[in-house]
């Protein structure tokens, strides 16, 4: 007997919760042969200026949570997608992907994460030190995180390019909001919902789903963004991203690789990326 | 009136007589040209401006005014130079800055006389701190040149090409040490431009430069105001800015490089948080106060502008702050006795005036040292803002001047939320006796360098640098090589 | 009655050093120089403390006090001669009509290590002897202990036997270990009634330090803020150059000022340094650079 399928509605992911765009609009997502897949919410800036605050209100806590809790915490995001990579592999399918790419991005993924899970009580150990000052003082230079880092997602590779991006800016410390693949939504907001039930509070990390041309500036522009990763070439979004950026002295990151899924893309360096070094004077003698 | 008798209480009565130092020693030019290409080299326009002696508003040199055809020749220099300096090994490279370092500490004295005579600050400060640091600064990256691969360990960084550095005048020779150590160590080369009113030290510097046998282009140094900085920074064969100065100017070279394959490193204002606790080591603090916000006449842009003492002890703090205010001695900066020296500049002093004109109309209460001024130069006695709230102007906004805004706070969430109330974070300071106390309060404040139980020390080791609109990268440390490498 | 020792001011050892450098980096020249050195000069106790010590030689010392260089005009002379107390009887009759102070060490100097009896027959004999002024030593091992009301009591005690001669009372810092015992010993000094407080009496090492002055100076700042009093302030050992001399001098002046200046209250326990500040003067008026040979060394 057939039996008609349960269609899953994609919404956004903003401070634990999946609520749809308060300005109620849509875009359609079709298959290669112009078949409906799904509707995904066009966010707007109101969506994306919540999101800010509720990214902004998690960080300190995000930060203060032990290292080992957070590289757990991401252990624990790989062990469900892990659980759930069928899915995702039938969703990049359904995306357009062949199978032996949507089957390889998944597993790299997962990998990745796992990867960057072992750095999260590492990193500091690689890029702290202790200076030898000439003064009597112990002084000591460690990371921080910047704080509330925007990222545009890779158009590509819309689930590896996404996690490849955000595990080292949230191992570090930081809360992300994310404007997901514009074109291969769907796996942005699937990984959600397992973010979602892998115990990362809410907050940490925010995914919108929505156009560039609109949300782009808006990212860039915003005075409480610390700073603003943007994956991909377009050089007319890199200038206004860039100039935009200047308002408050944010940070910029610009990644025009294509290709997320060879080793280069694992290293330390990609969470020194979104840190900033603290140094600490003390005077030692008694 | 009551107030200033009770201040009196331990007024000194031995006044020092004047202890100058000798300025027989220094060689000046009357003119300063521009040093390119390994050559002291007229401006193509030809035209020149004054360099002033703060203190008496009298002129001490002509220095040349670059154009914008002057920096494409410096530009271009650079750019011939770096094919020959990136390819020599880093030995060879770190020797020609071990070199530079050796002879900065060779004509300290002269460096340490025409630092305080043409910016302004006292000589003790110049003599003990400035110029030993540039020389430490380039003798700490001198040895870095030929052990970057243990700097980025994976990773093979290569130099970025022509670096375009434009500096302040807060620290001529110091900020020049900064900006030129690291980038030479790494392979760049450099067209750096020190500020209009402080050219002096680093036309100095390119004369040591010179005899270093440093190769020609390698270093080039061009004087000049605002637009000379734009040339640089707006040239199309430059690879990379680092820049120290406002954060108005910062945010205009972010927007202005927007879209060019230029790198950036950002230096910028700060209005640092000085919280005092009560069970701080009361009169070390108070020191730390001192030190933290007249250091060189409050133009520091890590400086403790804003000083936060918990209000148990807030009256005590007070008293002694404004005791050991009347022992400060203001006047000639050449002078071995003086703790303030002169305003860098009459724009400057203007600044300062109008911010404290506008602490008065917001209402708040002023207080200033009982010192005497001298009647010519620029002069700001050492001021202090009392019962001031985080909404007052002087509480908000970099006055880069011996001026300091007080409040007082009663917990220590209250403190790291006020202290942190900033767009600013560049410098903080914490005064208690309580271990965890203190590392609470470094890890909470947003801020790129925390003095604990210390104030504004500075060391080649130590990595400087601000978070938010304090700018970004970071100088000196291991982690002052980053800005100045790029990476396949 | 005992002061609160519990919410004292604490120390940073850093800071201090920070602070003192900008004293020791205070340029004094020309006629400051000369009125530092005068003021030095006619701040010291002149000092022997010797077991070997004999009426000849307090006499020698007694004459130097009085005389330090006649060939140099318009230079005081010293302000006490510090000697133990058997020979006080000397140096009352050697500087008799001459003005200098005779102080005597006493209460089992240096150690302290008897009993209060003992120390008050010992302060009660240098009293009755003609001494003016007493430096006592406190007892370091109760004040380590925490006996701190021992340390206080004796103190009292012994000021109630010197009658009119001053007081000054010995910490022995060398012996406090830290700056923030130095304070605490200083303040229970000055409210069991010290006239002075004094940091050493030379026999242990280190002697006066720039450091712990400056927190007794700190105690006696504090003190007359609260109660108007004035307490004087005496380093010793230790300070054997001109050089020195002005760098305590220029920490006094800065911080208690003018009311300070002058020997009612501060004094340099030493014996050395006279002859180093005469030298200065005596170039100051040739020109030349003098050698100690010309100096009598009593």
């Amino acid at each position: 007997m057939s039996r008609l399928a349960i269609q899953k509605t994609y919404k956004l992911y903003i401070g634990g919760k999946f609520p749809r765009s308060e300005s109620g609009r849509f875009y359609a997502i079709n298959d290669s042969k112009g078949n409906l897949i799904a509707n995904m919410c066009l966010a707007s800036r109101k969506d994306f200026r919540n999101a800010v605050v509720i990214a902004r209100n998690a960080q300190s806590s995000w930060a203060n949570s032990s290292a080992l809790n957070k590289g757990q915490i991401l252990y624990r995001i790989a062990e469900m997608l892990e659980g759930r990579k069928e899915q995702f592999i039938a969703e990049l399918i359904a995306q357009g992907e062949t199978a032996e790419n949507a089957k390889n991005e998944v597993l790299l993924a997962i990998d990745r994460l796992v990867y960057f899970a072992g750095w999260s009580d590492k990193y500091q150990q690689f890029f702290s030190c202790i200076n030898p000052v000439s003064s009597a003082h112990f002084n000591f230079s460690v990371l921080e995180p910047v704080g509330v880092v925007a990222v545009i997602a890779p158009e590509k590779q819309s689930l590896l390019g996404l996690i490849s991006v955000i595990a080292p800016a949230i191992v570090g410390g930081n809360t992300v909001i994310v404007l997901a693949s514009e074109s291969k939504p769907l796996s942005a907001i699937s990984f959600a919902e397992v973010l979602n039930s892998s115990d990362v509070p809410g907050g940490v990390v925010n995914i919108l789903t929505g156009k560039k041309e609109e949300l782009v500036n808006q990212f860039a522009s915003h005075m409480d963004l610390n700073s603003i990763i943007y994956c991909g070439t377009d050089e007319q979004l890199i200038l206004s991203i860039s100039e935009l950026a200047s308002n408050n002295v944010k940070r910029t990151t610009f990644y025009k690789k294509n290709d997320w899924s060879s080793d280069s893309c694992e290293s330390p360096y990609f969470i020194e990326k979104t840190q900033e070094v603290k140094t600490t004077w003390h005077p030692t003698e008694i | 009136m009551q107030k200033k008798a009770e201040n009196k209480m331990f007024k000194a009565s031995w006044a020092y007589d004047e202890a100058p130092e000798s300025t027989n020693h220094i060689q000046l030019k009357k003119q300063y040209d521009l040093y390119i290409d390994g050559k002291f080299t007229k401006p193509v326009k030809g035209q020149y401006f004054d360099t002033i002696d703060p203190s008496t508003n009298e002129k001490i040199a002509s220095v040349a005014e670059a154009t914008s055809e002057d920096i494409d020749k410096a530009v271009e220099a650079a750019k011939k130079a770096f094919v020959g300096w990136s390819k020599l090994s880093g030995k060879e490279r770190g020797k020609y800055i071990f070199r530079i370092a050796r002879l900065i500490q060779e004509r300290a004295r002269e460096f340490a006389v025409i630092e305080s005579l043409d910016g302004g600050k006292p000589i003790r400060e110049s003599r003990d701190i400035d110029i030993p640091l540039a020389a430490n600064h380039f003798f700490y990256y001198a040895g870095w040149a030929d052990k970057l691969a243990y700097a980025f360990p994976n990773r093979s960084p290569k130099p970025i090409g022509v670096v375009g550095q434009i500096i302040p005048w807060n620290f001529p020779l110091l900020m020049a040490a900064w900006k030129l150590a690291p980038a030479l160590a790494t392979g760049n080369t450099i067209v750096l431009k020190p500020a209009e009113t402080t050219p002096l030290t680093a036309l100095k510097l390119a004369e040591i430069i010179h005899e270093s046998g440093l190769p020609k282009g390698v270093v080039n140094i061009v004087t000049g105001a605002g637009e000379t900085g734009a040339a640089i920074v707006n040239h199309p064969n430059v690879d990379k800015i680092a820049f120290t100065g406002s954060t108005n100017v910062g945010k205009y070279i972010q927007k202005a490089i927007a879209g060019t394959h230029k790198k950036l490193t950002l230096e910028l204002g700060g209005k640092g948080a000085n919280i005092i606790f009560e069970d701080a080591a009361i009169d070390q603090a108070v020191e730390g106060i001192i030190n933290a916000i007249f250091f060189n006449q409050g133009h520091v842009c890590c400086a403790g502008s804003r000083l936060f003492v918990q209000e148990s002890v807030a009256k005590l703090v007070i008293d002694k702050l404004k005791i050991r205010m009347e022992t400060l001695i203001v006047g000639n900066p050449l002078d071995k006795n003086t703790d303030i020296g002169a305003i860098n500049s009459k724009k400057q002093l203007q600044t300062i005036e109008n911010y404290i004109k506008i602490g008065l109309n917001e209402g708040s209460e002023i207080y200033q040292a009982d010192c005497k001024l001298p009647a010519k130069g620029n002069w700001c006695a050492p001021t202090l803002f009392l019962n001031v709230s985080q909404s007052h102007r002087i509480v908000q906004e970099e006055i880069f001047g011996p001026v300091l805004a007080i409040q007082t706070f009663r917990t220590i969430d209250e403190v790291i939320e006020k202290a942190n109330n900033t767009p600013y974070g560049l410098s903080a300071g914490v005064w208690t006796q309580n271990g965890a106390k203190i590392f609470h309060l470094t890890q909470k404040l947003k801020a790129g360098v925390v003095w604990a139980n210390t104030f504004n020390k500075f060391d080649p080791t130590s990595p400087f640098g601000g978070t938010n609109e304090s700018g970004f990268g970071r100088e000196g440390g291991l982690h002052g090589l980053k800005p100045y490498v790029k990476f396949d | 009655m005992i002061p609160n020792l519990d919410n004292l001011p604490v120390y940073d050892t850093a800071g201090v050093n920070e602070r003192i450098a900008r004293f020791c980096s205070r340029s004094i020249k020309s006629n400051s120089k000369l009125e530092g050195l005068r003021l030095a000069l006619s701040m010291v106790d002149l000092t022997t403390l010797e077991g070997k010590d004999t009426t000849g030689k307090v006499k020698q010392i007694c004459y130097k006090a009085m005389h330090p260089h006649d060939s140099l005009k318009n230079i005081p002379t010293v302000a006490a001669v510090c000697v133990y107390p058997a020979q006080v009887a000397n140096a009352v009759n050697a500087l008799k009509g001459s003005g200098i102070q005779v102080a005597s060490v006493a209460t089992a100097f240096p150690s302290g290590q008897s009993s209060l009896e003992v120390k008050l027959l010992d302060t009660k004999f240098a009293v009755d002897q003609g001494a003016n002024e007493i430096d006592m030593v406190i007892s370091r091992g109760q004040f380590l202990a925490g006996n701190y009301q021992y340390v206080f009591d004796e103190i009292v005690a012994v000021k109630k036997v010197c009658g009119q001669a001053h007081l000054k009372v010995i910490l022995e810092t060398g012996e406090l270990d830290t700056l923030d015992n130095v304070r605490k010993a200083s303040e229970l000094a000055i409210y069991a009634g010290a006239d002075f407080i004094k940091t050493s009496t030379g026999k242990i090492q280190p002697a006066a330090t720039m450091q712990v002055t400056y927190v007794m100076l700190d105690a006696i700042k504090d003190y007359y803020i609260k109660t108007g009093k004035m307490i004087g302030m005496k380093p010793a050992g230790g300070i054997s150059t001109s050089k020195i001399a002005l760098q305590y001098l220029v920490m006094l002046n800065e911080v208690l000022g003018e009311k300070w200046m002058n020997k009612n209250y501060f004094r340099f326990g030493a014996s050395s340094l006279v002859n180093d500040i005469l030298m200065q003067l005596v170039k100051a008026e040739t020109g030349n650079y003098q050698s100690s040979n010309y100096f009598s060394k009593d």
